[in-house]
């Protein structure tokens, strides 16, 4: 069986890099997809912890569902919204979305 | 250092998942990025497998390669003359290099006490010394009538699936409205 914490190892380089992504990334939809990245890290974190911890309690992977429906609402509405800001300003770069920007 | 089956094959999927991951964040052609995104949620699935979670890598690889990063792939056509960008990381770029490595190490230091002890002896163990030490209960596999019947039953999680279902409705709706092009 492999350890528990060469899960969590893995699943903290995926969250980082997600981070490193969201912040440096100048595309909208790259960024997006940083953020999926994120995700799945804390997916990986939920269900290693189920089955090392307690793989009685099904809990931890009730919850890993929802983080997956939570995550395809927020994939849908995030690129609907780029689109519209496409549409409006010819652009899906964040830096030329500065509208709101002090 | 010996290798069982099951070690090798968490590091064929942790490889892909690290892999995928690092390219898409530096890949400077978006459609590529977002086949690396695949990559990566594909080596997420294999992990879910090896987790014996066979229900959610189903799941992830038809959520999540089937339509999420679909969805993905269409948005970057949709904006297809933005692809070529001169520089894909903004100027800010070593800030948040410098915020990832303090964050990885942070993480590094909460989760090493919960996953056993990575002392040095550890870290150089073999694979098999460590399956000794690391007992873990067998679970079956019948995990995926288990998660159907914590949807449905009264003590299990009806009310926060129904609320994710209309969360998702919404979401959806929502989605479309602002995503349509405005008549008149």
């Amino acid at each position: 069986m492999v350890p528990l914490w060469m899960f969590l190892m893995v699943s903290a380089g995926l969250f980082s890099l997600g981070v490193f992504g969201v912040l440096s990334r100048r595309n909208a939809i790259a960024i997006l997809m940083s953020v999926e990245l994120m995700l799945n890290a804390a997916n990986i974190n939920l269900v290693a912890f189920w089955r090392y911890l307690n793989p009685d309690n099904i809990a931890g992977q009730v919850f890993a569902a929802f983080v997956f429906a939570v995550a395809a609402g927020e994939a849908a509405v995030g690129l609907a919204l780029i689109l519209a800001i496409y549409r409006n300003r010819q652009t899906v770069i964040v830096e030329d979305v500065n509208l709101m920007k002090w | 250092m010996e290798l069982t089956w099951e070690s090798l094959a968490f590091l064929i999927f942790s490889a892909m998942t690290l892999g995928g991951g690092f390219a898409v964040v530096t890949q400077r052609n978006l459609f590529h990025a977002a086949l690396f995104l695949m990559l990566s949620l594909f080596g997420t699935a294999g992990l879910f497998v090896l987790l014996v979670a066979p229900f959610l890598a189903a799941v992830q690889v038809l959520v999540y390669i089937g339509a999420i990063a679909i969805l993905i792939l269409f948005a970057i056509m949709l904006t297809r003359r933005i692809m070529g960008l001169e520089t894909t990381l903004n100027s800010q770029w070593p800030v948040a290099l410098i915020t990832m490595v303090i964050l990885f190490v942070s993480l590094l230091l909460v989760l090493t006490p919960l996953g056993d002890n990575v002392s040095g002896e550890r870290l150089n163990a073999t694979f098999t010394e460590i399956d000794k030490e690391s007992e873990v209960s067998d679970v079956s596999f019948t995990t995926v009538a288990a998660i159907g019947e914590a949807f449905s039953t009264r003590n299990g999680f009806v009310l926060p699936f129904e609320i994710v279902s209309l969360l998702l409705t919404a979401a959806l709706i929502g989605a479309i409205v602002v995503a349509r092009e405005d008549e008149a």
